[in-house]
């Protein structure tokens, strides 16, 4: 499994379009067309989807925004406050669920 | 593909210039930095240095219409000896001058004139600074040079340089920090504005994004960390046909330390000299035949033509 994802992979991902080319079109153009700059800025942008690809950590995702952050003129503290933002929002996500934990025994106890 | 191919196929080939309007001197590699990305290999101890009859040529040549600006650049050109000498005469006979420097010589020793003398000869300065963070810049240049560079920036303020009536100009450079191309000038330059005037309180006119010429110490990076193949890849693929149009090379003519003439800094540096059927050093300057030049070009000339361009 050391090698289930490759660098070369992600110049292949075209090929999902030779099954469905009109899907495959729509989705390319609807991600391209999301990351023209409008009330936000490419660099907000690129910024924003470097954090969710590590909130989903898709290695793809990862290396093409630290790329994309790299190109815009964003450093190295850019990328790790946001990285930060996306694993504060993750890790408050599983924390606000002990709530439900707490719900839960609370009903079952005495 | 072949920078030439690319050329040929945006029907500029052969590339020629237009004009002179910018003689670029570079009076030196010696320089008081080592910087990571410096295609000119500048440091302490080269011994490259242009001598006062080879600037005398350049004097001469600028006198001759209409070739209005001195373009000074190094190593740090502040560390040539006759460098006051020929910032001095320019401005006497009436030409634009622009510095290109580094900022922190201004702590060497015995250069602590500098600030006032460029005030005092007009000088247009325009200044590395390939980042706003500290930790950054100090990877690519060498420990202390950021607080040493804002240092240096805050005293250009202080006698005029960079406020928005334009009269002392003071432009910053920003190089990507590896092997990337850099971002748009426009809204880097927005981010540099907000990020030195919040953080230092440092104000400048414009900031340029140039792209890292694969020479030099830049080369060697990219050989010994397996980039070289991808990054030149890149350059061609953001080739751009419109930026030929107005690519320096056509407007400007290089001068190297020991007067020969080059078509720009970066094949002064692979030694890379205009066509034989044109004059080959300063002294013998010609602006008739060498302002319609044929140029001599390379795949590092990508660089130039990448994205929006770097000029």
């Amino acid at each position: 499994m050391a090698d289930y994802y490759k660098d070369e992979d992600l110049d292949r991902f075209g090929e999902i379009g030779k099954h469905n080319p009109e899907l495959f079109q729509k989705f390319m153009d609807w991600y391209n067309t999301s990351l023209t700059p409008g009330a936000l800025s490419r660099r907000e942008k690129v910024l924003i989807g470097l954090a969710v690809a590590h909130a989903i950590q898709c290695p793809y995702c990862i290396d093409a925004y630290s790329k994309s952050c790299l190109e815009e003129g964003m450093s190295l503290e850019h990328i790790t406050e946001a990285v930060h933002v996306a694993s504060a929002v993750r890790g408050g996500a599983s924390l606000i669920h002990g709530i439900q934990a707490h719900n839960t025994v609370n009903k079952l106890s005495l | 593909m072949k920078f030439t191919d690319k050329v040929a196929s945006a029907q500029f080939h052969p590339l020629h210039a237009t004009e002179i309007r910018i003689l670029q001197v570079n009076l030196g590699y010696r320089c008081n930095l080592s910087c990571k990305h410096c295609h000119v290999e500048g440091r302490p101890g080269r011994k490259e240095v242009m001598n006062r009859q080879t600037m005398d040529y350049v004097l001469s040549a600028l006198n001759k219409d209409p070739v209005k600006t001195l373009d000074i650049t190094g190593g740090a050109p502040e560390l040539n000896p006759d460098f006051t000498y020929l910032v001095q005469e320019a401005r006497q006979n009436g030409n634009h001058v622009i510095v290109r420097s580094n900022l922190t010589i201004f702590f060497e020793k015995g250069m602590e004139y500098l600030p006032e003398f460029y005030k005092k000869n007009n000088v247009e300065i325009i200044a590395s600074l390939p980042y706003y963070h500290q930790s950054t810049v100090d990877r690519v240049r060498g420990n202390g040079t950021f607080e040493k560079s804002i240092d240096a920036l805050r005293n250009l303020n202080s006698h005029g340089y960079g406020n928005s009536s334009g009269q002392a100009v003071l432009n910053l450079v920003y190089n990507p920090q590896g092997a990337f191309l850099p971002a748009s000038q426009e809204s880097l330059e927005d981010a540099y504005k907000k990020e030195l005037a919040r953080s230092h309180g440092i104000a400048f006119n414009r900031l340029y994004t140039f792209t890292n010429m694969p020479l030099g110490r830049f080369k060697a990076f990219l050989v010994k960390t397996g980039n070289l193949d991808t990054y030149m890849q890149k350059l061609a693929c953001s080739f751009n046909p419109q930026t030929l149009e107005a690519v320096m090379c056509r407007h400007i003519l290089n001068v190297g330390w020991d007067g020969t003439l080059y078509d720009c800094d970066f094949n002064q540096m692979i030694r890379l000299e205009i066509p034989d059927k044109y004059p080959g050093h300063i002294r013998d300057f010609d602006y008739a035949l060498l302002s319609k030049r044929e140029i001599a070009v390379d795949d590092h000339c990508f660089g130039c033509t990448a994205g929006q361009g770097s000029t």
